[in-house]
């Protein structure tokens, strides 16, 4: 399974994506920005960072980018994209995914390793959780409010497209703690968070076993290959 | 302009700025952005109108934003 990882001018974490589509035993293809080829690649992740420094808003130039026509094409296939932080950013500009993003509520950049609950577990990056399993995974943003008009919010959260929920800590004022979504299809999910940077021991966050431990975003590469392998 | 009804925390901070100079009748503040865009020809409603439409499609992001106005400028402002 090929998996391409875009590469956007200001991109910082698209090496960290291909290094756990790696781990989770996938081939990760690094894709360009520039470009209108998506090399036929299975999944596309759009990786965290800060966009042509976040001119504009967070995520709107890129959200222009040629490699997005061709993104945003896909998604309409049904392939699975998957966009962290700056890429759920890209994905909300692109409205490939409800809701858009604000500046953090409290107007400090924030990194912890966050709590949140997976409600939508038929997803194409969250079929291997179970629902409402609470899991833990790195965050690090100062745009990363959602926000929603009510109309939206009561209709994603009335067809189960709120896939994660902040859990003990709101960190940025989302809307109803809402840390990430998908499309109404299930293939294209956006949140907040850093699944990437939680996938191979001595490198995650902490965890009550032990220091750094923790791979709780293993699991969304585990749920993209498994929707491939179901899709072949 | 971010919408009227989403928190604008940026706006809520010069708020409390403003308390702080002793200027208490102000009761809030809102930031929102403004963009000059220039041409190399007289403006005609066909421009204002492409203008516009970037200004909805692009320059904002109408989930969170409002354009408020897209006027002519007679003289270029700001350093050019």
């Amino acid at each position: 399974m090929r998996i391409g990882v875009v590469t956007f001018p200001g991109s910082l974490d698209d090496r960290d994506a291909q290094r756990a589509v790696r781990i989770a035993g996938a081939t990760p293809v690094a894709l360009w920005h520039g470009a209108h080829d998506l090399e036929g690649v299975d999944a596309i992740i759009l990786p965290g960072g800060f966009s042509y420094g976040d001119y504009l808003r967070a995520g709107a130039i890129a959200s222009h980018s040629p490699i997005m026509a061709e993104v945003i094409s896909a998604a309409g296939r049904g392939v699975p994209v998957l966009g962290i932080c700056n890429g759920f950013q890209t994905l909300a500009e692109a409205r490939l995914v409800p809701g858009a993003h604000t500046r953090n509520a409290h107007q400090q950049f924030i990194r912890r390793d966050q709590k949140l609950r997976v409600e939508n577990t038929s997803t194409a990056w969250t079929n291997a959780f179970e629902t409402n399993d609470e899991i833990i995974i790195p965050m690090k943003n100062a745009d990363g409010r959602f926000v929603a008009d009510a109309e939206t919010l009561k209709r994603i959260e009335g067809e189960g497209q709120v896939v994660f929920r902040y859990v003990e800590v709101n960190p940025n004022g989302s809307l109803n703690d809402i840390a990430g979504v998908a499309n109404e299809r299930g293939n294209v999910v956006g949140l907040m968070p850093h699944p990437e940077h939680a996938t191979e021991p001595g490198f995650g966050p902490d965890t009550a076993e032990a220091m750094s431990s923790g791979t709780d975003g293993l699991r969304f590469f585990a749920s993209v290959m498994s929707t491939l392998t179901a899709m072949a | 302009m971010p919408k009227a009804e989403l928190l604008d925390p940026q706006g809520k901070a010069v708020a409390g700025a403003l308390v702080r100079l002793g200027k208490t009748e102000f009761s809030g503040v809102r930031i929102g952005k403004r963009f000059e865009v220039t041409v190399d020809r007289p403006v005609d409603d066909a421009l204002l109108a492409e203008v516009r439409e970037l200004a909805v499609d692009m320059f904002s992001n109408s989930v969170i934003e409002d354009v408020v106005s897209v006027t002519a400028l007679r003289e270029p402002q700001g350093p050019q």
